[in-house]
């Protein structure tokens, strides 16, 4: 396997009115073509600023982004983000939604009868058939999530970038839309490098997990390779002791070795511009 | 007592009305009876306030009397159509007679000059204030996009449209008159130099509104929209058409109903203010006039003037309704 992207040594500081702040301190990762990577981490500890930076929606203080042999300057396509609160366009229906992507990304490529077959292909990917034609306000928040992935992965990228996805979602509904993550995963083997803070959910699906310290100046703590066989089931995992096993470090890590020692006045999360809506929210 | 109980089941049963009957009384009561008995008790105050407030020229008109008004006022608009068909009947006939007597004639087509009647005068303020509004729109809306979009550009225009917007259009009209009358020299004038007048100041108050809505809609989108646009790498003529007008249509048209409610009242004023057709200057001519009906006619108008308004106001919000995908916006 090759290395696809090579996050080398990033450091991320911040001007606020306060003088700057260092929310990234040398962060630096390879990840292998067809590898899903985890970042895990407190709130507020600068997983989003890496996927951010990843993305080309901020750009590095220090260091940089190369994404097969090139420097990452700006936004693109090839780096497909799925978005925490899913981002779609509500006066837009899903299928619209996707077909925005499509157009635009192989609107001189394809034909109109193909991008209509790849727009339908993608959605019937991510089990949203039968729902193309609803605009988000009339479909649920797992629904809303899947037509995300499915405008990510219409892009056909490199490298798929996903903030938090389910964590908007019920913990039912996130069951199921990891399982279905893990299917589309399957058949695409997909470069994927997903935030999250459910421990369960990045053993369930990561192949390598890694470990973010607090911030300020935060960095990779500890990467965790992820051995277990694939396809996983759940409920055959929750039985295994190497699943156990795994979990238990991931959580030795989070709440022995980078205990977050919350004040009792809260102090304001700092961060400025894009990502999150609140911060609030990923407490 | 079985049988009893069952007998009055039964009959309960007959006499309770359906439940789609009684959401339909319900929603009658709400939102027909309950405004009825509104107008009614303000007719009888009216009517009441009228007959105690005695003027030099009779009484305050009541509803009564602005009823009759209207009447006549329509009566009056019938007779001037007649007058006017006749009088191009007897134009025809007389350029027929002398075609008749001398082939090489040419017959010249003169123009009615008759009177406006008070639905001319409606038709004339209408044509106006539509017009003075789009041309409004087609400068501000674009605008505020751009300051909208553009920090540095807002920096630069905000203190220019906050010094200008507290400003009364009216205070415009006499400048406006003089530029007008400076520039706007044809000898066939396609338009009236005073239905510019009057258009100018509608577009002169319609401006702020818009541009500051639609700025503050445009720098108020989420921005995640604007991250997926930005991964999405759409230009920015498609950004602007795909992402920044749909999701600021609301603001958008929050800023023309604004624009519209003050287009109106003003409008009327700047007709009265320089004697440019429309309803403001029937107002002001029956005044001036002076008659025992004045009032009367001058209340008929008043009614008239808010009437349409409210009509703009509900034809804008159709409008919303009708383009907009929030519909929870244009739902007030």
């Amino acid at each position: 396997m090759s290395v696809i992207l090579d996050i080398s040594k990033i450091d991320m500081v911040f001007d606020t009115p306060k003088g700057p702040f260092t929310a990234l301190k040398e962060v630096d990762l390879k990840i292998q073509k067809g590898e899903f990577v985890s970042l895990i981490g407190h709130s507020g500890c600068g997983k989003s600023t890496v996927l951010n930076v990843v993305a080309g929606l901020y750009q590095a203080s220090r260091g940089g982004v190369i994404l097969n042999g090139r420097e990452v300057s700006e936004p693109g396509p090839e780096r497909a983000v799925v978005f925490q609160n899913h981002s779609l366009l509500p006066w837009l229906t899903a299928y619209q939604n996707v077909e925005l992507a499509v157009k635009q990304v192989f609107g001189k490529t394809k034909s109109k009868a193909e991008i209509r077959d790849w727009v339908e292909h993608n959605l019937t990917l991510v089990h949203m058939d039968h729902a193309m034609h609803k605009r988000p306000d009339e479909i649920s928040g797992g629904m809303k999530q899947r037509v995300g992935i499915a405008r990510a992965l219409s892009m056909q990228p490199d490298i798929l970038l996903m903030d938090e996805p389910f964590g908007a979602l019920d913990a039912l509904t996130r069951a199921h839309m990891q399982d279905s993550l893990m299917e589309i995963q399957n058949d695409l083997n997909n470069t994927v490098i997903m935030i999250t803070h459910d421990v369960d959910e990045a053993v369930l699906l990561s192949d390598r997990i890694v470990m973010m310290t607090n911030g300020p100046a935060a960095t990779i703590g500890e990467i965790l390779d992820i051995t277990l066989e694939r396809p996983r089931d759940r409920l055959g995992l929750a039985e295994d002791p190497e699943y156990t096993h795994l979990r238990s470090e991931v959580l030795k890590f989070l709440y022995e070795k980078q205990r977050k020692v919350e004040p009792i006045r809260q102090k304001k999360t700092i961060k400025p511009g894009a990502g999150k809506r609140d911060a609030a929210s990923a407490a | 007592m079985t049988t009893a109980i069952a007998l009055f089941r039964k009959l309960e049963g007959q006499f309770e009305l359906p439940r789609s009957a009684k959401q339909f009384i319900n929603s009658f009561v709400r939102n027909a009876a309950v405004p009825f008995v509104g107008i009614v008790v303000f007719l009888m105050l009216w009517s009441f306030a009228a007959q105690n407030i005695e003027t030099s020229l009779g009484n305050f008109p009541g509803p009564g009397t602005v009823w009759e008004q209207f009447g006549s006022l329509y009566d009056e608009h019938v007779a001037e159509r007649e007058k006017e068909a006749e009088f191009y009947e007897r134009q025809e006939e007389r350029n027929a007679k002398r075609l008749a007597q001398d082939p090489t004639y040419e017959a010249k087509i003169r123009a009615y000059t008759g009177k406006e009647t008070f639905l001319d005068q409606i038709v004339t303020s209408l044509i106006t204030v539509m017009s003075g509004f789009l041309l409004a729109a087609v400068v501000a809306i674009p605008l505020g996009i751009a300051i909208g979009l553009s920090r540095t550009l807002n920096t630069a225009v905000n203190p220019i449209i906050q010094i200008f917007k507290p400003v009364s259009p009216l205070a415009w009209l006499p400048l406006v008159t003089m530029v007008v009358s400076a520039l706007y020299v044809t000898p066939e004038p396609l338009v009236p130099k005073s239905f510019l007048n009057s258009m100018i100041t509608v577009t002169l108050c319609c401006l702020w509104p818009m541009a500051i809505n639609t700025s503050v809609g445009v720098a108020s989108i989420d921005s995640n929209l604007v991250n997926v646009s930005r991964v999405l790498r759409l230009p920015a003529l498609k950004h602007v058409q795909k992402i920044v007008i749909p999701a600021s249509i609301p603001m958008i048209f929050t800023g023309m109903r604004l624009s519209l409610g003050i287009a109106w009242m003003v409008l009327i004023a700047a007709e009265m203010l320089a004697q440019n057709p429309g309803l403001g200057k029937f107002v002001w001519d029956e005044f001036q006039n002076g008659s025992s009906d004045s009032l009367g006619r001058i209340m008929s108008a008043v009614v008239v003037i808010g009437f349409i308004g409210f009509l703009l106001d509900r034809g804008m919000l159709q409008l919303q309704r009708l383009v907009s995908w929030d519909k929870a916006s244009a739902s007030r």
